[in-house]
């Protein structure tokens, strides 16, 4: 490793106040932004930066986070750099204009803070609702810490606009726990993030009234499944650059970013799988377990869509067994969709070691290191014993 | 503003022929008399609908201009964004300022019902940009259905005319009223048979300094039942009795711009199309005195408006 080739600025800042600094030091031509628990400090926070003109775009205050999304396709379309944020009802109010976005391969970019998806109404965090857009042809990075949630906020733009990529990207932080929880960060100099950016140069635009381009045309049975697989093709393709550039920020930054983080994986006999602020807290309970002389691990996975099955497996084929940590249900299904994921890289690969999945942490149930610690009791009693009882259990649940 | 039809005659269209809309339909004649008017260069919008299924058949284009289609319900939003980055750019110095204008053409489903919000919310948020609704009252992409622009008593596929109930039970709402209480610039109603209105409209709207809105009636053969090529007689038969009266409002004034002489009955208005035809009976005839009195009605209300 290289020394970075810049210096940080350590501060103190909550996620959705570190996520509207980088907003702010990329600078977005157009943002069209709604407010929305636990989001809702990002837009407040960069409307103040509108309001004393500490940046050069164009804020739209839409009256819906479908709004939000439609404005940021006429943004994009029309050639320069949109950007939105939200959570929770606000995402899955875009739902359609989602797919919209990435068929029309618009490298928006979008800061998610998740929340779980009523009914009941709950604010607190979840991963039900970037989980309700998996499918949705978006570009989806999970962060750790509130760093993570800075670094994959720039990180992001630079992955949608690749040219062999052009796909919308958002990068998803736990609400509450991370959005609103006080970090320890660095910041990079504005400079530096301007030139990480650099200029967007589209091929096509709207704008560009010489060269009339017709966006967004009606394709039948003749031609949209091509399109279809072309945007399939662009998130493979996405597999080679996401890597690329966590390289390219690492060398600017001293913090290198690949597809998925490894912690005391490689000679790990017990692994867990988790997105997000679980991560953390599994760290710290892998540690324990090593001190104890438990070979215990974690695949702590960065990128989720595209999926980096070959990656995953090979990190977890000789493993004795497996568990996967899901933040969302998927109602009336055999397990959580991150487990559904790691089974078929796993299983396609040629691996079939031990595996349980785990749903957690609903409407922000609290998951703490006592439960960590039985997962991997779990885990050691099926290896030795064989699987009894159901592959999907629930962690932290009152029965 | 002057019109010379020998010259707009002699200029190319913006919508090239060859799109698959229906013989007679009036929403190509609409699209082309505002451009005209609006002139280049233009970005334009359109939300699902006639027009936009029949002008974007990929690999095909009608759109000599650039144009975009996002979804059924979010053109506004959709402009707001294509406009709001065009400010940016040019603010920023990142492009220069070509005096590029913004126009969306949209059925009324997508104006009067699924795209309301986002209407409102472009024209409160003050985005300059000229929207044009191309009224049918009713859903006709999708096979004639009724929208909140449907006639009490009119036949669409799901206000049909049953035994037990004869048509549309509510009557249309006057979404161009709702939209001129957003204080906007510009507001006006208008039908293709008077093109010189229709052109002098769009060309007041698009240098309203702005969001300009104008509800066009655009006549359907498919949808209302009748000849193709009687898509202008129908238009102006829509003035004449006061169905669908054409005026402005400038700044929050009034302005009548016809006034029919003698007003025709509401019954020329109901035997010139199939989609009224259950109507002239005499069990249904309560509905003709209902829809007669409605026309009157708001037929007074705007001449107070506009002060006539
Ligand atoms: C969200 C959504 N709901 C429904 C539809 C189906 N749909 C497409 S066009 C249309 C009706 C269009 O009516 P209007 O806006 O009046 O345009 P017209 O075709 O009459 O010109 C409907 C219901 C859709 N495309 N998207
Ligand atoms: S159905 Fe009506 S509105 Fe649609 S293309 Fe045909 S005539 Fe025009
Ligand atoms: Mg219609």
């Amino acid at each position: 490793m290289v020394s970075p080739k810049v210096r940080g600025k350590p501060v103190a800042l909550d996620g959705d106040r570190a996520v509207a600094e980088a907003i702010r030091q990329m600078s977005p031509d157009v943002v069209a932004a709604y407010p929305i628990t636990p989001q809702t400090e990002i837009v407040m926070r960069f409307s103040e930066f509108v309001a004393n003109g500490e940046v050069d775009t164009e804020f739209i205050p839409v009256e819906s986070e479908h709004a939000a999304m439609s404005a940021c396709i006429g943004a994009s379309a029309a050639g320069g750099r949109a950007q939105t944020a939200t959570a929770g009802a606000g995402l899955a109010f875009m739902w359609e204009v989602l797919w919209v976005a990435s068929g029309t391969r618009l490298p928006i970019v979008m800061h998610v803070v998740n929340r779980s998806l009523s009914a009941p109404l709950n604010i607190h965090c979840d991963h039900s609702d970037s989980m309700g857009a998996r499918d949705a042809g978006w570009i989806q990075l999970y962060d750790e810490t509130v760093q993570e949630a800075y670094d994959n906020a720039i990180q992001a733009l630079r992955i949608a606009e690749h040219p062999d990529v052009m796909l919308p990207t958002l990068h998803a932080m736990d609400g509450f726990i991370l959005g609103h929880g006080l970090e320890r960060l660095e910041l990079l100099p504005d400079d530096a993030v301007r030139e990480f950016v650099g200029v967007y140069k589209p091929e096509h635009s709207l704008l560009d009234v010489d060269h009339p381009v017709t966006y967004g045309p009606m394709e039948l049975t003749d031609y949209f499944f091509e399109h279809k697989r072309q945007q399939a093709a662009a998130m493979e393709r996405a597999l080679e650059i996401i890597p690329q550039i966590g390289e390219e920020y690492g060398m600017l930054t001293g913090r290198y970013y690949g597809l998925m983080e490894g912690y005391r994986l490689e000679d790990a006999e017990f692994a867990t799988v988790a997105l997000g602020s679980t991560a953390g807290t599994i760290k710290t309970v892998v540690d324990e377990l090593r001190d104890q002389g438990v070979k215990a691990g974690l695949l702590k996975l960065r990128c989720f869509r595209p999926f980096p099955a070959t990656t995953v497996a090979e990190a977890l084929g000789d493993k004795k067994a497996i568990a996967v940590l899901d933040r969302s249900l998927s109602f009336g299904a055999q397990c959580g969709p991150l487990f559904l994921e790691v089974i078929t890289a796993l299983f396609t690969h040629g691996f079939s070691p031990k595996v349980l999945n785990y749903a957690y942490g609903l409407g922000g149930r609290d998951i703490v290191p006592a439960q960590i610690h039985q997962v991997y009791k779990d885990l050691i009693d099926i290896d030795r014993e064989g699987l009894a009882g159901p592959s999907l259990r629930y962690l932290g649940l009152r029965e | 503003m002057v019109i010379n039809l020998k010259k707009m005659s002699a200029e190319q269209d913006l919508l090239a022929p060859g799109h698959r809309l229906c013989a007679g339909c009036a929403e190509s004649i609409v699209v082309r008399q505002v451009l005209h008017a609006v002139g280049q260069p233009v970005v334009v919008a359109s939300p699902t609908g006639c027009l936009e299924v029949a002008t974007s058949p990929y690999p095909y284009t009608s759109w000599r201009v650039p144009w975009i289609h996002s979804a059924f319900e979010n053109v506004a939003s959709t402009i707001s964004g294509v406009e709001t980055m065009y400010r940016s750019l040019v603010k920023q110095g990142k492009m220069e300022d070509k005096g590029i204008k913004f126009v969306v053409f949209a059925g009324d489903g997508a104006t009067y019902d699924i795209g309301l919000q986002f209407l409102s919310g472009a024209l409160e948020r003050g985005h300059k940009f000229l929207y044009v609704c191309l009224n049918n009252e009713a859903y006709m992409n999708t096979g004639i259905q009724r929208s909140s622009a449907t006639p009490l008593g009119a036949w669409t596929t799901t206000s049909p005319v049953g035994t037990a109930i004869p048509g549309k039970r509510e009557n249309r709402k006057d979404i161009t009223a709702i939209v001129a209480a957003h204080d906007i610039p510009y507001v006006a109603q208008a039908a293709p048979h008077a093109w010189r209105d229709l052109i002098t409209k769009a060309q007041k709207a698009i240098a309203a300094d702005g969001p300009s809105f104008i509800n066009v009636l655009a006549p359907c053969q498919r949808g209302w039942r009748y000849p193709p090529e009687e898509t202008i007689a129908i238009s102006r038969l829509a003035v004449e009795t006061c169905v669908w009266p054409i005026y402005e409002v400038v700044d929050g004034e009034w302005k009548l711009n016809y006034r029919p002489s003698p007003k025709k009955p509401i019954t020329d208005w109901l035997q010139s199309q199939g989609r009224f035809r259950h109507l002239l009976t005499s069990e249904n005839r309560h509905i003709v005195d209902a829809l007669q009195e409605i026309v009157d009605q708001q037929w007074a209300k705007l001449l107070e408006r506009c002060r006539v």
